[in-house]
C-alpha cells in the first residue's frame, strides 16, 4: 500500500498529515516538502522572528510528533514529476514514490516585480524561512528602507522595521493600502496607525526601477523622484505553486481547481490551501485564499474524507494580521457586500466594519477588537444578523446577549 | 528550567521543561503536548492553546484585554482558570504549575 503523499509541508500540508491520524487513518503518510525546514509558522517571520538574531523557527508541530504519529517527513525535496497513470511521483533526490491518493498543498511563491532592479543586493522577499534569515543578516546594517506594496506582509514589515527606528517607506500603485483585502474605512485607519509610527505612505504611485550601485541597492525610482534605500522589501502579492498540476495536466483556473470535497479534476488528487481554487459552499463561486485558517481547516476536512467521511469544506473564513501592535482582524468575506456599518471607540477611532449583503451580515473587520471577531465568527457560522443599532455599538456583550437569545 | 506539567485531552500527564521567557505554549509545542494547536502561532486569535490551569494559577501574570476577550467570545467553553498558553511567559514562578488542556 503506498497510502497518502502530501506535497507541501506548510500550515495545510501539516495539519493534513497530523489529522489524518486524528481521524484514524492508519496507512502510511509521506509529507514531502523542498522546504529543507523542519515546519514552521509562517505569520511569526515578519514579526517575532525578526526581533533577536538567534530567534528560532516556531515549529508547527514537534519533530517528535511526526515520530510518534509515523508521519514519514522528507525535508528539501522537490518533487518533479507526478505520473497520474501509474500513479508515482519521481523526486529530486533521484527516488521515486508511489501514491494511492496524492495532496497538492504547494502554497504561494511572491509574485515578483517586473522593473528592473530586482536582483540587487539588499532586495528580499518574504515567504519563507530562507527569505526571513536572509532579511534578518541584513537588518543591522539597514537605515532607510522601501516597502513596495502595501498588502499585509508588506504592511507588517514596515511596522517592525519602524519600530527599530529605521526610516520606512511604503510605495503602493493603487489609490489605497491593503487593496482588495480590506475595506477603504479600514485600510484607511491602518494607514493612519502607520503614518504615526512614522512611516511615509505613499499611494496611487508609479514605480519607475530599483537602483544601485556595484550590485547594491541604493534606491527606488518613484515617478520623479528617488526614495534612497539600503533595504527593500518587495510585498506585491503571491502565485499559487501550481506547476505540477499544470505539467500533470490538471484543471487550473486561478491556481489548482477543486470540488467541494477538495478534489481536483483527477479523482486521485486533491489539493488545498493557498494554491487551490475551491467553489463556496453558498454561491459555487469559485475562489482561492491565502490564509492559515483556510490552509488548516481544509485540511481538517480533506482528513476527514480521506479517512472515509466524505466532508465538504465549508468553515467561515478569517483571518488576522499584526501590524505593529495593532490587530486587524477579518471574519467572512469582503467580497460582494454592498453595504456597511461602522462601530467607533468613544474616542472617534474605527473599531469595526460589519459588511452586509441583501441584508444578511457576510463579513467584520475588527482591529484592536478581539472579542467582537471571536463572536462574528460565531455569528456568521451560524447565519445571523444582528440589529443594525447593535453592530453600530459594536459592544461585544451586548451582541452576545442577542446571539444567544436569537440561537434559544 | 522550569518544570509544567499537561493534562493532555486523554487524562494523560506530561512534565516538561520549558525554558524562562518563551511562552508555555512553545514550550508545549516544542514538547508536543497533545491538544495544543497553537494554530495562529502566539498571536492570540485562534484559541487552540487554550488550558485550565489546575495548580500554580497565582503565579500567572495578569491577562490582558486581547485574552480576556478571546476567550470570552471564543466558542469554547472557558472556564474560571481558562488561560491562552500563548500569552503567559514561562518564568521561574510557574514551576510546578499543572495546566489542563481543553483540547478540540
Amino acid at each position: 500500500m503506498a497510502g497518502i503523499v502530501i506535497i507541501g509541508a506548510g500550515h495545510g500540508g501539516t495539519q493534513l498529515a497530523v489529522s489524518l491520524r486524528e481521524e484514524g487513518y492508519e496507512g502510511p503518510v509521506t509529507v514531502i516538502s523542498a522546504d529543507p525546514d523542519h515546519p514552521y509558522h509562517k505569520p511569526p517571520l515578519s514579526k517575532s522572528f525578526m526581533k533577536t538574531p538567534d530567534a528560532a523557527l516556531q515549529p508547527l508541530r514537534a519533530p517528535q510528533v511526526f515520530a510518534d504519529q509515523d508521519i514519514d517527513l522528507r525535508l528539501g525535496v522537490r518533487v518533479e514529476t507526478v505520473d497520474r497513470a501509474n500513479k508515482r511521483l519521481t523526486l529530486s533526490d533521484g527516488t521515486s514514490c508511489s501514491y494511492d491518493k496524492l495532496v497538492l498543498a504547494t502554497g504561494t511563491e511572491a509574485r515578483k516585480l517586473t522593473v528592473p532592479g530586482g536582483d540587487l543586493r539588499g532586495v528580499f522577499t518574504l515567504r519563507t524561512a530562507e527569505d526571513a534569515r536572509a532579511l534578518r543578516a541584513a537588518l543591522p546594517e539597514a537605515t532607510q528602507v522601501v516597502v513596495i506594496g502595501g498588502g499585509f506582509i508588506g504592511l507588517e514589515a514596515a511596522a517592525m522595521l519602524a519600530g527599530r527606528g529605521l526610516s520606512v517607506s511604503v510605495v503602493e500603485l493603487a489609490p489605497r493600502l491593503l487593496g482588495r483585502a480590506a475595506s477603504a474605512g479600514i485600510a484607511f485607519e491602518v494607514e493612519t496607525i502607520l503614518t504615526g509610527m512614522g512611516v511615509q505612505v505613499r499611494t496611487g504611485t508609479e514605480l519607475c526601477d530599483i537602483v544601485g550601485g556595484q550590485g547594491q541597492v541604493t534606491g527606488v525610482r518613484i515617478a520623479d523622484e528617488t526614495l534612497p534605500a539600503d533595504l527593500v522589501i518587495v510585498g506585491i502579492g503571491a502565485l499559487p505553486v501550481d506547476d505540477l498540476a499544470r505539467a500533470a495536466g490538471l484543471e487550473i483556473d486561478n491556481g489548482i481547481a477543486v470540488n467541494a470535497v477538495l478534489q481536483s479534476s483527477d479523482p486521485e488528487i486533491y489539493a488545498l490551501g493557498d494554491c487551490a481554487s475551491f467553489p463556496d459552499p453558498e454561491s459555487g463561486e469559485r475562489r482561492r485564499l491565502e490564509s492559515v485558517q483556510n490552509a488548516t481547516d481544509q485540511a481538517r476536512a480533506l482528513a476527514k474524507t480521506l479517512a472515509g467521511r466524505v466532508t465538504p469544506y465549508a468553515a467561515v473564513p478569517w483571518f488576522w494580521s499584526d501590524i505593529g501592535a495593532m490587530k486587524l482582524q477579518i471574519a467572512g468575506l469582503l467580497q460582494g457586500a454592498e453595504n456597511s456599518i461602522e462601530s467607533r471607540t468613544p474616542e472617534g477611532r474605527l473599531k469595526s466594519v460589519y459588511h452586509l449583503k441583501a441584508g444578511r451580515l457576510v463579513a467584520v473587520e475588527t482591529i484592536n477588537s478581539a472579542g467582537e471577531h471571536m463572536l462574528a465568527r460565531q455569528m456568521l457560522a451560524a447565519g445571523f444578523t444582528p440589529e443594525a443599532d447593535l453592530m453600530r455599538g459594536g459592544d461585544p456583550r451586548q451582541l452576545k446577549a442577542a446571539f444567544v437569545a436569537a440561537q434559544s | 528550567m522550569v518544570k509544567l506539567t499537561f493534562i493532555e485531552p486523554s487524562g494523560n500527564r506530561r512534565e516538561i521543561e520549558a525554558a524562562p521567557g518563551q511562552s508555555v505554549m512553545v514550550a508545549a509545542t516544542t514538547a508536543g503536548i497533545a491538544g495544543i494547536e497553537a494554530e495562529c502561532g502566539g498571536s492570540c486569535v485562534c484559541a487552540t492553546c487554550h488550558c485550565r490551569v489546575v495548580e500554580g494559577g497565582a503565579a500567572l501574570p495578569e491577562m490582558e484585554e486581547a485574552e480576556r476577550d478571546t476567550l470570552e467570545f471564543t466558542s469554547d467553553a472557558m472556564g474560571e482558570t481558562s488561560r491562552l498558553t500563548c500569552q503567559i511567559e514561562v518564568s521561574e514562578a510557574l514551576d510546578g504549575a499543572v495546566f489542563e488542556v481543553v483540547g478540540h
